[in-house]
């Protein structure tokens, strides 16, 4: 029978099909474990005697916690501190491989399993966050889970999960000049909304997803909870493959062979249906941002902060005005106008060497706007050593940019790095909860370009609104020669 | 875990839609490694105005939140589930649910029960207008009663009968171990395995600026 991706990935790992209701138990090829979400299911583990099944299958790394200054002094904050130790000690413990502050391959969790090679088509991927969608960009079935079923797959290897629907989303077309993978996203989301996503496993098709790369595709599946589905998938092809060749925990010879064999099979067969269907074209695409407390409250940068009385449905107008007050904004007040505090640049949406480059070719021999902070923050230890060798670290302090430690940094208000009360960021991260930067802090969400445009003018801007001469910078790296090539 | 048959408690309007985990509990509350102590976390950022209704005396000792649509969106954390359990929730009523919050509820004897968002407007009516009315949800009938108004919900087979019988879900699993084990002889070997690790190239790992830059000494495991 003809079958979608997600169908063919999830048929590969059934250890045990559900009979009368129940879930089938699918198999984990691959769990990634952080400090934050982790504790307690070590602890249970303990309580109850068990060992971890495969700790050979599993990899720990600290990046919500980390400071991303002073990374060489003990953290300053003692229950973060206390967390970080605890993973370290249940790591110890357990026999698990862990990547701490200060190794080369400390980092996101989300930036540090594909750098390794470990992320590949066709997998199982969990971790005990939701932004594990990431890892859909390479083919894998990669899901956020709760502590409970960390434990669970610690104990076993395995979860119980009741079948996904399956939704397309296909961008017709090329993107346009100006658009990146983040409006891609920012406008599916804006379009089917925060929940539109529930129960399916969106499968992202169409000339403009091919056309990215893996760095934009992970940026694209990131936020795929984000619409409220678990995961996100891509079917891998030779980009995918590309990236992964020569990485260290990639298949050599005839692994290789065999592995990309397989991996050709997994895309959708011509006749299979999806249970959902939807299609955007491409040329429809801009500069996207959010004006809202959640990320489906976005439009394009041209437009305006919506007027309450205007929207039909009574949930979502009390929703409106209820994020407009919170986001200090006026009705009708066009995006363009407003001014912003904090710039952030960063995250395991928008923290990869390409959204690096890319802001670094736009702020080269320019100075940030004087009322802007601007924080650049790498995903990973090795994003941060390959920036610095294609010195992007002193074309951004040049800039006027704080450089940074890799880690979750202001995405979310855990660390040091938050915003203050009533501070507004336009933020290359992917949620713009209330208080989610810090409390009392406003977000808007951003492509990595208008992040930079943003720091540059001192208002929400795109890169068209720095002149007709200035062109959109890509991903490529500012000089050839740049050596290293880790990430 | 405790079985979940039925629950009688005073029920809480909660007026919004996508209440998201950052709300139900904010990050900062993250830090701990016990997995109680959170009631203090719950709602953090609005339990600070005495409007809010958790802190109208009516509501106080609620233990039935009926909540708008796209209920527990965003963050994974379990951390949501476990605020809501030690402030004394035992039922979560909406008209939709984000997923991983419905499974980690289901994980934690916390039942999320859905009804249709025209049986919210009817609860909420209810409980607003006569403030400390008792909502008792039978899992078994699957029904929600409050006063005079009963609606049905939904509950996915499976959770149903696991908190009913109170069963974990690892124990469950861990009956079905010859099968783990089969199926992992059958898995390919070009699979990765985080062990042995492989790195790429060792590289001294410096501070960034504008931090004085130390000598770290070299990598972990290169």
């Amino acid at each position: 029978m003809a079958r979608t991706l997600a169908e063919k990935v999830w048929d590969a790992h059934v250890v045990r099909r559900g009979t009368d209701g129940a879930p089938d138990l699918l198999y984990i090829d691959l769990h990634l474990v952080h400090e934050v979400t982790s504790p307690q299911a070590f602890e249970g583990l303990r309580l109850a005697g068990r060992p971890v099944r495969r700790p050979d299958l599993t990899l720990a790394t600290e990046d919500h916690n980390t400071p991303t200054l002073d990374i060489d002094r003990p953290i300053a904050d003692a229950t973060s501190r206390t967390q970080i130790e605890t993973l370290r000690a249940n790591a110890a413990e357990f026999g698990v491989r862990i990547h701490s502050l200060g190794d080369a391959d400390q980092g996101i969790v989300h930036q540090v399993g594909p750098q390794l090679g470990l992320t590949q088509p066709g997998l199982t991927v969990v971790c005990g966050d939701s932004h594990t969608s990431t890892h859909g960009a390479f083919g894998a079935l990669a899901f956020g889970i709760g502590t409970s079923e960390v434990e669970h797959v610690l104990a076993t290897q395995t979860l119980p999960l009741a079948p996904f629907k399956t939704m397309a989303i296909t961008v017709n077309g090329a993107l346009p000049v100006g658009a990146t993978a983040k409006d891609i996203i920012l406008a599916v989301i804006a379009k089917i909304g925060t929940g539109g996503g529930q129960g399916y496993v969106l499968e992202y098709r169409g000339e403009a997803i091919r056309g990215l790369s893996m760095e934009g595709r992970m940026t694209v599946c990131n936020m795929s909870i984000e619409a409220g589905a678990r995961a996100g998938m891509i079917a891998p092809d030779e980009t995918t493959f590309a990236y992964l060749e020569g990485r260290p925990h990639a298949p050599e010879g005839a692994d290789w062979d065999a592995a990309v064999e397989y991996w050709r099979t997994l895309r959708t067969d011509d006749d299979a249906q999806f249970d959902a269907e939807v299609v955007l074209e491409a040329a429809d695409l801009e500069p996207f941002v959010t004006w809202g407390t959640n990320p489906g409250q976005g439009l394009p940068l041209s437009g305006s902060v919506p007027v309450p009385e205007q929207i039909a449905d009574a949930n979502e107008r009390v929703a409106a005005e209820r994020a407009i007050e919170y986001m200090g904004l006026v009705p009708g007040q066009p995006l363009r106008d407003i001014k912003v505090d904090t710039v952030f640049i960063g995250s395991c949406t928008n923290g990869r060497i390409e959204d690096l480059r890319a802001v670094a070719k736009l702020v080269k021999d320019r100075t940030k706007h004087e009322d802007v902070r601007v924080l650049v923050v790498p995903a990973s230890a090795r994003v941060r050593l390959q920036a610095e060798a294609e010195g992007l670290d002193k074309i951004f302090l040049d800039f006027g940019a704080e450089w940074r430690n890799a880690g979750c940094s202001m995405c979310l208000g855990m660390n040091p790095d938050q915003l203050a009360p009533g501070e507004r960021s336009a933020s290359t991260s992917n949620r713009n909860f209330e208080g989610r930067q810090g409390k009392g802090g406003r977000t808007h969400l951003v492509s990595p370009l208008v992040a930079a445009a943003t720091a540059i003018r001192g208002t929400l801007s795109s890169v068209a609104d720095l002149g007709d001469d200035v062109p959109v910078p890509d991903g490529s790296p500012l000089a050839p020669d740049a050596t290293l090539q880790t990430v | 875990m405790e079985k979940f048959t039925q629950h009688t408690g005073v029920g809480v309007p909660l007026r919004r839609s996508n209440v998201d985990t950052d709300q139900i509990i904010p990050a900062v509350y993250l830090k701990r490694v016990t997995r109680t102590g959170f009631e203090d976390a719950l709602f953090a950022a609005w339990r600070g105005d005495p409007e809010f209704i958790l802190n109208q005396d009516a509501y106080r000792s609620a233990s039935v939140l009926v909540a708008g649509p796209d209920f527990g969106t965003g963050s994974s954390r379990e951390h949501a589930v476990w605020a809501l359990k030690d402030y004394g929730f035992r039922v979560v009523v909406s008209s939709r649910f984000a997923d991983i919050f419905r499974g980690n509820s289901g994980k934690q004897g916390l039942l999320a029960a859905q009804v249709a968002q025209e049986d919210v407007e009817l609860l909420w009516k209810v409980l607003e207008t006569r403030p400390g009315t008792e909502v008792t949800v039978d899992l078994g009938a699957r029904t929600v009663t409050c006063d005079d108004v009963v609606v049905p919900f939904q509950v996915d087979d499976y959770t149903r009968w696991r908190l009913m019988e109170g069963l974990d879900d690892i124990g469950l699993t861990l009956q079905h171990a010859d099968e783990i084990t089969a199926f992992e002889q059958g898995r390919e070997s070009w699979r990765p395995a985080t062990l042995p690790a492989k790195h790429l190239p060792p590289v001294p790992v410096r501070p960034a600026r504008p931090v004085v830059a130390l000598d770290l000494g070299p990598t972990q495991g290169a």
